[in-house]
């Protein structure tokens, strides 16, 4: 009787959990999660492991034998030349992101003003410089501000100026790493900021044409607050990726004249790999993680607090 | 169904029967009864010149069946380097890898001792260079065979007419082909006169200061030559003494007679510069010279290899020796010693050097004066003292004398040259003594 009992009630649960199976696969964010899932499997293997693995490396000595805690940052503190590639960094990555910003924000009107026939033609146009492998671009770079051979000096001198001396001193070789970097990420933006104008109701331009509103009014009033999280998460993105970057800078003057051209990328690459000093390396491309996420918190929670406003 | 039964009798006598068989029987060799190596090579620049050490190890390997697979791997985007850290990180991959100059020392821990194979090779070919030994052993282990292949000295390589038009100075009677040089009046001081008369004859010396390997080694070979270490062998920073101060007030002098925008040069730069017929000297291994002679026959006709100028204690070229190791996780380290014995015989040396149009330079002293740098040309001789044949000069590494970890750093991060800019462009010696010791402190970390 007993056995019979036990019977009676398995059916129904496994029934019951097969039921709830079907509904768990049939749930949007269950299928969601499976289709997600190789994506994240990808994003564990090649990014998680190696930054927990990156951590690991940043709390070793130079032989990499004893754990020394935050003993690297400690040294690091200490040396001149870090700071002053922190303050490269900074100058880098602000100046370029908000050049980048700029320009694409005025391109990005320059064509949404273009009748819609052609349009279609110079965005592919200006897309160019971010779909190029910037490693390829940035060797065409520099050519054109080789030391010896520069196109453009060359240029120059037919209008009978003087050579600059592009990578060679220290105020023109940031600036060359810099004008680059714009080059190659204002198309991002351009694009980016198009797509955020077009999205803009028409009406709201009518009615500030109607409360007397100018040119100027209409773009602080109406298309700014429009455009307010794209600019946000876009600015975010960038200062991330410009912090980050390593190819044009490497390419271009890997580091020099005397160091005033570093990243932290370029620099870490220089001690870690070219020194043989892979924690120190490590904790170099370290150093900016916190300062960013710190960053990308406050971004990101203003763009919460806009969207429940809206 | 009948089944048999093996008694205890009829098991032992099966067994012994299979021993004897096995025992008894010939040994029957397969295509690769020697198990299987990986080996990761220098990619050579020279075109062809991979294909004499390919051919050496396939006959090698055909003989000793042993199933091999190389790899060439490029130096360019450090590739090489990239490639060392990451096998030494993931303790896998080839058994014997290349690496250039410092790299023994920096996987010293990790690389198989070679005592047997170069104490070998020293007794058949000779004494290898003290740059060799310094990069090449620690304590009294041998970190890797020292290679024929990718090992260069970057002496002088001037234009015989420039040198002789601005300078006076005839290079090819003060290196005679096929005989000892008579440089004794090659001095510092004349180069930094010859260095000023190619200035204003518009065809200045192009040597480069910026943080590339060409750059750090030619002011490296002028520091030693006159006598200026900034950490010593023991490894104390001693950067402020008056050597150091002497070398770099003539640095100073000789950088006002080059490119103005050679502190943004790289190890192209020197090339172009030479190939393009702009400047009189460049420091470089043959390869400009060879480049030229593809590109520019009339600029490579005029181009005579020669060493270095003597200094206050010596005449200093340096020397980058590429060094084959064998990692300790190495799955057959036997054969991976049997072959980098072969590839250091003379006649697998001397193919080397052929395949690569003198650029290779073996480390053994009874291997410098094979009849390709004898012969190579236009013009004829061009490289005979390419390999310094009569121990003319000392063979050493910018910033040797230090203990080779701090002096990788040393190297690497190009203070040499940064220490000459900075006086260059007017910053007070003392400051850049203060400079160089804080970064040299930086530099002891373990």
């Amino acid at each position: 009787m007993a056995d019979v009992a036990i019977e009676r009630n398995a059916a129904p649960r496994t029934a019951r959990k097969r039921a709830s199976l079907r509904t768990a696969l049939k749930r949007k964010s269950t299928a969601a999660f499976l289709m997600t899932l190789p994506l994240i499997l990808l994003i564990s293997l090649l990014v998680i492991y190696p930054a927990f693995y990156s951590l690991h490396l940043a709390t070793l000595n130079k032989s990499m034998q004893r754990f020394i805690g935050l003993g690297n940052f400690q040294f690091l503190f200490k040396r001149e030349t870090f700071w002053l590639v922190v303050e490269q960094s900074c100058i880098f990555a602000i100046t370029a992101v908000f050049f980048k910003a700029l320009i694409g924000f005025i391109v990005a009107h320059f064509v949404h003003n273009i009748p819609a026939k052609g349009q279609r033609k110079w965005r592919g146009m200006l897309l160019v410089p971010w779909v190029i492998p910037p490693a390829m671009s940035t060797l065409a770079w520099l050519w054109l501000f080789d030391p010896s051979y520069s196109a453009f000096n060359y240029l120059l001198a037919g209008v009978g100026v003087d050579r600059i001396p592009w990578t060679g001193e220290t105020g023109w070789a940031r600036f060359s790493v810099i004008l680059v970097n714009i080059w190659f990420g204002a198309p991002f933006f351009m694009i980016m900021y198009l797509a955020s104008l077009k999205s803009v109701p028409d009406q709201l331009y009518e009615a500030a044409a109607i409360d007397g509103a100018n040119w100027w009014q209409r773009i602080w009033y109406v298309t700014l607050p429009m455009m307010r999280n794209i600019i946000a998460i876009t600015t975010l993105f960038s200062v991330i990726v410009t912090f980050a970057n390593f190819d044009i800078v490497r390419i271009l003057t890997a580091g020099g004249p005397l160091d005033r051209t570093h990243v932290f990328a370029t620099w870490a690459f220089r001690i870690g790999i070219e020194g043989g000093d892979i924690p120190l390396g490590a904790s170099v491309s370290l150093f900016m993680v916190p300062i960013l996420a710190i960053a990308a918190v406050f971004i990101l929670r203003d763009i919460n607090k806009r969207g429940n406003e809206s | 169904m009948t089944r048999k039964k093996l008694t205890r009798r009829q098991f032992i006598a099966a067994t012994a029967l299979s021993s004897a068989a096995l025992v008894t029987a010939p040994y029957v060799r397969g295509a690769h009864a020697a198990g299987k190596l990986s080996i990761g090579f220098w990619d050579h620049w020279v075109p062809g010149a991979n294909k004499a050490s390919t051919d050496i190890v396939n006959e090698w390997a055909e003989k000793e069946k042993v199933e091999v697979a190389i790899d060439y791997i490029p130096s360019q985007g450090n590739k090489n380097l990239l490639t060392i850290a990451a096998e030494a990180q993931a303790k896998a991959g080839h058994d014997i890898l290349a690496m250039p100059t410092w790299w023994p020392h920096a996987q010293a821990e990790l690389l198989e001792p070679m005592n047997d194979v170069v104490e070998g090779l020293i007794k058949q070919n000779g004494e290898v260079n003290g740059t060799v030994q310094y990069l090449g052993k620690a304590g009294n282990k041998w970190l890797g065979v020292p290679a024929c292949v990718g090992s260069q000295i970057k002496g002088p390589c001037s234009r015989i007419d420039l040198m002789k038009q601005h300078a006076g100075i005839d290079v090819q009677a003060m290196y005679p082909a096929g005989s000892a040089p008579k440089a004794d009046g090659w001095t510092t001081d004349t180069f930094l006169k010859a260095a000023e008369a190619c200035h204003k004859g518009g065809v200045p010396f192009g040597i480069g200061l910026g943080e590339t390997s060409d750059s750090v080694d030619t002011v490296g070979a002028f520091f030693l030559a006159f006598g200026a270490e900034v950490v010593d062998a023991k490894g104390n920073v001693v950067v402020k003494n008056d050597n150091v101060r002497q070398a770099l007030e003539y640095y100073k002098k000789l950088m006002a007679f080059l490119p103005s925008d050679a502190p943004s040069w790289d190890d192209g730069s020197n090339n172009r510069w030479l190939v393009s017929g702009r400047g009189a000297l460049i420091m470089n291994p043959p390869s400009a010279w060879a480049v030229a002679r593809r590109d520019a026959p009339q600029i490579a006709e005029q181009c005579w290899t020669h060493g270095f100028p003597v200094g206050p204690k010596g005449r200093f070229a340096p020397f980058l020796p590429y060094f084959w190791s064998v990692w300790s996780f190495s799955k057959n380290k036997e054969a991976a010693k049997s072959v980098l014995t072969r590839l250091s015989q003379p006649d697998a040396v001397e193919k080397m050097v052929a395949a690569s149009g003198g650029y290779d330079l073996p480390a053994f002293e009874k291997l410098t004066t094979l009849k390709t740098w004898a012969e190579e040309g236009p013009p004829k001789g061009t490289l005979y003292h390419y390999p310094n044949p009569h121990k003319h000069q000392l063979l050493s590494i910018s910033a040797s004398p230090a203990p080779p970890k701090v002096a990788q750093q040393i190297y690497t991060q190009a203070t040499l040259t940064k220490m000459c800019v900075r006086f260059y462009r007017g910053e007070p010696m003392e400051k850049t003594l203060a400079w160089a010791e804080g970064e040299l402190e930086g530099f002891m970390r373990s």
